[in-house]
């Protein structure tokens, strides 16, 4: 018994050890922010549209009667992140046919009519969430975040970020692939 | 993916924890009163290990914002907090819930001490078993009111 | 060129630790005095090599030079030079020198100012302090060298942080160090003890100074990041329950632990089994917290740019130590003989307690700060332990232990007389409940915790009042008695008694700036008055000023307390172009009573441009929080400089014969 005692600060520490070691896999991201809207239809919402972009604005129903995969990308002009993603985002839907919707993220609507009209407009809609609210309801951490909803309205996958990375790119067109199996 | 992170870091980082802002504060102070206490128990979920009440992030003022909105409404604490717990799980919680994977947490404090205690009362009888040979012969009446006096006299002049 | 004398000066550091690490323990296994002799030699080439490459380093930081990339990274012409050279050490790799120095530098004490220690438990100490050095160097050399140069160099550095530029901010980390390294020869003296087979009384008083000094300087460098934490992040707040907060707090502790248990192995020859245990845990503790903070585990303000080869590396070193020198104990500990026995109730008993209670609360805090990344491997699942876990269960583990400290230093050791410690200290209680009723009947709207928390204080001051008190017999006999005999009294008493005051001081600066803090947040416009704990405040308006390297707006608050005026506030808000950052300074007007605090922003919201966001703090009985530290850090200072820590212990056939008052 009193062997045992002894040795149990070293299996402890051997046993920390191991967790340590499982931290450190560098797949792993200790600043990563879970979601509990995986997998959940798409929250409730109805925005408006961003006036002078010429596009309708976005709610849950328009998600829920698309018939199949779509991106919702949260972005805004202020974000920096997003300028590059855009180029990646409009190379989807010209070149891959993705219908691509978008959250206009505590904007002011004239700010992102201009980042739009000079950058280009890839969006089918757009909601203006100019509280935040919606955004919250997202569940999202940042901007941008992009999500893969499927035809019926559930959200299928998340990605948080801006998406230029190859690998991101891969990722985000699995996802849409694998939605439209489900199907 | 990081340098974004680390962007909004140094964002939220360079103008230094603010908090919340005059147009954000409610008329009934005790409302506020909650809405505050609450605050400091909801992660801001951009920051790095900041509650929302002393971040300036945007999304933290959104989350306060909305708290708020909710008190006003007439939620309880309770539910005020599962609005949050909702999005985006317990994780925003810095007060871990009791559940199957935080029983541990809440009852492991407890469970050292008495693992402690227990081995510390132990290891005593054991030494003291182990002296057990070294028992001294009773004292005489007398020997042992000297030693009192004695003791009672040293006791005034302990030092650590 | 001086970059690569200050790396070559490491390379052959490495060298000297190399020799260090073997010569020395085998010359003690041997009897080969030459051999031990040699830690002397190989420990002070290590001071001065190590010496010299730090030095190389400041110098590049002094003199700007941007061909080292350490300089580059840390640090930016327009710095101020007191801020250039603290960037030397504000870096992963600069403060990864800055650890080996201190690490050699305490080794180096060890092998010039130990002449009483035995040359057999000085040889071994010396070899596992040089273990230490060789991993941390290879460490550097290989993963984190600071000489590393770029080419071409840039125009300028990239650091111009302006939160960073800050007195207490600089000298924090080099406190905080001085701290976690001390401990380190602690953790060498208890290997070498372990490996000698045999834990001596002297023992625990040779190692007392220098857990004394690593101990003093940890309670300062954690005192001084919460005092910055205070002043500049505009909250009033002092403590987060931060990890990296936790890290450095859980070496204190059980530091404060060790502290005691090795009194109890000194006097009574007993505990010595914990005793060594908690040597090896507190320098585990420091590693520990190297090893979080460098490795990006978790989630912090605080953390270090991180890189996972080098998680891997401190893992390594950290595992390899601390599995080693704990594989170790469990081999040889219960080869210890326990020693002195000791009645339930008794000073012995008394410090179990302490110890039991001090060590749960390091391990909760260890748990509470480690269980999301146990969550999440085991379940997959991301949870947040923040402030409400900790304060709902560390506290409850330190109020009984204060309780305690009142209770400790009357005991005698081995039996005391509980009746009559009751007797001494009935005054004592009714002054506890005494404040307790008063703090009630003023505050009525404070919590139940503050109540109590405070009145434990009382006890505790009043408790370690009266036991100086009876010691001197003050008050039972003429003052120069009295004067004669607190003269007379080892310093590490009053050290006992100072650091002790300290503590019942620390808690009533902790409970009035929680409990009581009040709040004011408002837009003003000027001419407002805002009334906050019996003051008036007028805001009268903001206005531009220039600084060294930074504009910055202007506020201006005149101060009244019933009609008088009592101050000027001035808080900014400084905006550094260079750097393209703004950071707010708050105005503080600091009194016993309690602290005026005032910080102002513009508004996030546009709507409101023109006006001004003020916030205004009143933290009660704050500045007790400085105060109680300084105590603390001038008792063990005391301590530290008792004669009899440095004389020696006394011979064997001394101490057998010689009737000695319990001491």
């Amino acid at each position: 018994m009193n062997r045992l005692v002894v040795a149990l600060p070293a299996l402890l520490a051997l046993v920390l050890g191991g967790f340590f070691l499982w931290g450190l896999n560098p797949e792993r991201d200790p600043n990563a922010v879970p979601s509990a809207r995986i997998a959940e239809p798409v929250p409730e919402f109805v925005l408006p549209a961003v006036g002078g972009t010429g596009t309708p604005g976005l709610s849950a129903e328009d998600l829920r009667t698309t018939g199949e995969p779509v991106l919702v990308n949260v972005f805004a002009s202020w974000c920096v992140p997003c300028r590059a993603e855009h180029a990646v985002l409009t190379g989807f839907v010209v070149q891959e046919g993705v219908r691509l919707m978008g959250i206009n993220y505590q904007d002011k609507p004239e700010d992102a009519a201009n980042w739009l009209s000079s950058l280009g407009n890839p969006y089918e809609r757009i909601g203006s969430d100019l509280e935040g609210r919606v955004g919250i309801d997202w569940a999202i951490s940042g901007v941008p975040e992009t999500f893969v909803v499927d035809g019926s309205g559930v959200v299928v996958f998340r990605y948080v970020g801006p998406i230029i990375a190859l690998d991101a790119q891969a990722k985000v067109r699995a996802a849409i692939e694998a939605a439209k199996g489900q199907r | 993916m990081k340098h974004w992170l680390i962007a909004i870091v140094l964002m939220s980082m360079a103008s230094v924890a603010w908090g919340v802002e005059p147009d954000e504060i409610l008329d009934d102070p005790v409302l506020e009163q909650r809405a505050r206490s609450i605050s400091k128990q909801l992660r801001c979920v951009v920051c790095l290990n900041q509650d929302i009440d002393s971040s300036n992030a945007g999304v933290a003022r959104t989350m306060r914002i909305l708290l708020r909105e909710r008190l006003v409404a007439g939620d309880s604490d309770r539910k005020v907090l599962n609005f949050f717990v909702e999005r985006y799980g317990d994780f925003v919680l810095f007060r871990p819930p009791l559940k199957g994977s935080t029983y541990l947490l809440w009852f492991g404090p407890l469970l050292i001490f008495g693992l402690g205690a227990g081995i510390a009362v132990v290891a005593i009888r054991r030494a003291r078993g182990k002296g057990a040979h070294l028992k001294v012969q009773s004292l005489s009446a007398d020997e042992e009111r000297e030693i009192q006096a004695l003791l009672r006299e040293e006791k005034g002049s302990n030092s650590p | 060129m001086i970059p690569e004398i200050g790396h070559f000066a490491l390379i052959l550091a490495l060298a000297a630790a190399l020799v260090q690490s073997v010569l020395p323990i085998l010359g003690a296994q041997s009897g080969r005095t030459l051999w031990m002799e040699s830690a002397r030699t190989t420990a002070t080439l290590q001071v001065v090599l190590v010496g010299i490459a730090f030095a190389a380093l400041i110098r590049s930081f002094v003199i700007s030079d941007f061909t080292v990339l350490n300089v580059v990274e840390n640090s930016h012409s327009l710095k101020p030079m007191i801020f250039k050279v603290a960037g030397s050490w504000g870096s992963h790799e600069g403060s990864l020198l800055l650890w080996t120095l201190i690490l050699v530098v305490f080794g180096g004490g060890v092998a010039v100012l130990g002449s009483n220690i035995p040359a057999g438990l000085k040889a071994r100490t010396l070899s596992v302090q040089a273990w230490i050095s060789v991993g941390f160097l290879t460490f550097m050399l290989f993963t984190s060298n600071p000489f590393d140069r770029v080419s071409p160099p840039p125009l300028d550095g990239q650091d111009l942080n302006p939160l960073l530029q800050d007195i207490g901010l600089a000298m924090h980390p080099p406190l905080l160090y001085f701290g976690y390294v001390g401990f380190s020869i602690v953790f060498s003296f208890a290997v070498a003890a372990l490996i000698e087979g045999r834990v001596d009384p002297a023992w625990a008083r040779w190692v007392r100074p220098w857990t004394l000094a690593a101990w003093i300087s940890l309670t300062a460098g954690i005192a001084l990041g919460s005092w910055w934490a205070y002043y500049e992040l505009g909250w009033g707040g002092w403590w987060f329950w931060d990890p990296v907060e936790n890290v450095s707090f859980m070496p204190w502790l059980l530091g404060t632990a060790l502290l005691h248990s090795a009194i109890v192995t000194e006097k009574r020859d007993a505990f010595k089994s914990w005793t060594i245990l908690l040597a090896i845990l507190t320098f585990s503790l420091s590693l520990l917290g190297t090893f979080i903070v460098r490795s990006g585990l978790l989630t912090s303000v605080h953390a270090f740019a991180v890189d996972p080869e080098r998680g891997l590396y401190i893992l390594g070193l950290l595992g390899a130590t601390v599995v080693g020198s704990l594989t170790l104990y469990a081999w040889r500990a219960p080869q210890l003989d326990p020693g002195g026995l000791f009645r339930p109730i008794s000073r012995e008993a008394g410090l179990l307690v302490n110890n039991l209670l001090l060590a749960t609360a390091t391990a909760t805090v260890l748990f509470g700060t480690l269980y999301p990344l146990f969550v999440e491997a085991i379940a997959d699942e991301k949870i947040s332990v923040g402030p409400p876990y900790f304060n709902a269960t560390f506290i409850p583990f330190m109020l009984p232990l204060v309780i305690m400290m009142g209770i400790g230093p009357f005991l005698s050791w081995k039996r005391a007389d509980l009746p009559g410690v009751w007797q001494r200290l009935r005054w004592v209680m009714a002054i506890a409940v005494g404040v307790a009723l008063a703090v009630w009947y003023l505050q009525t709207d404070g919590p139940l915790l503050a109540v109590v928390s405070l009145a434990i204080a009382a006890w505790l001051f009043a408790a370690t009042l009266r036991e100086w008190g009876l010691r001197i017999k003050l008050f039972n006999a003429p003052f120069s008695e009295s004067v004669r005999r607190a003269r007379n009294l080892p310093r590490a008493s009053h050290g006992m008694t100072l650091a002790h005051l300290g503590v019942a001081v620390l808690i009533l600066g902790f409970v009035g700036s929680s409990a009581w803090k009040q709040e004011h947040t408002l837009f003003a416009e000027p001419g407002t008055t805002i009334e906050i704990a019996g003051f008036d405040m007028i805001f009268e308006g903001v206005k531009r000023v220039r600084g060294a390297n930074y504009v910055a707006q202007q506020g201006q608050l005149r101060v009244l307390k019933d009609g008088a005026e009592v101050s000027l506030l001035r808080p900014e808000r400084r905006n550094y172009p260079v750097a393209g950052s703004s950071t707010t300074e708050s105005a503080i007007r600091t009194t016993l009573a309690g602290d005026l605090y005032v910080t102002i922003v513009e508004p996030a919201a546009d709507a409101a441009s023109g006006k001004w966001t003020l916030r205004i703090l009143y933290e009660p009985l704050v500045v007790w929080i400085w105060i109680g530290s300084a105590m603390l850090i001038l008792g063990g200072a005391m301590s530290m400089s008792d004669r009899r820590l440095r004389v020696g212990a006394p011979k064997r056939s001394a101490r057998a014969t010689a009737l000695q008052p319990a001491e």
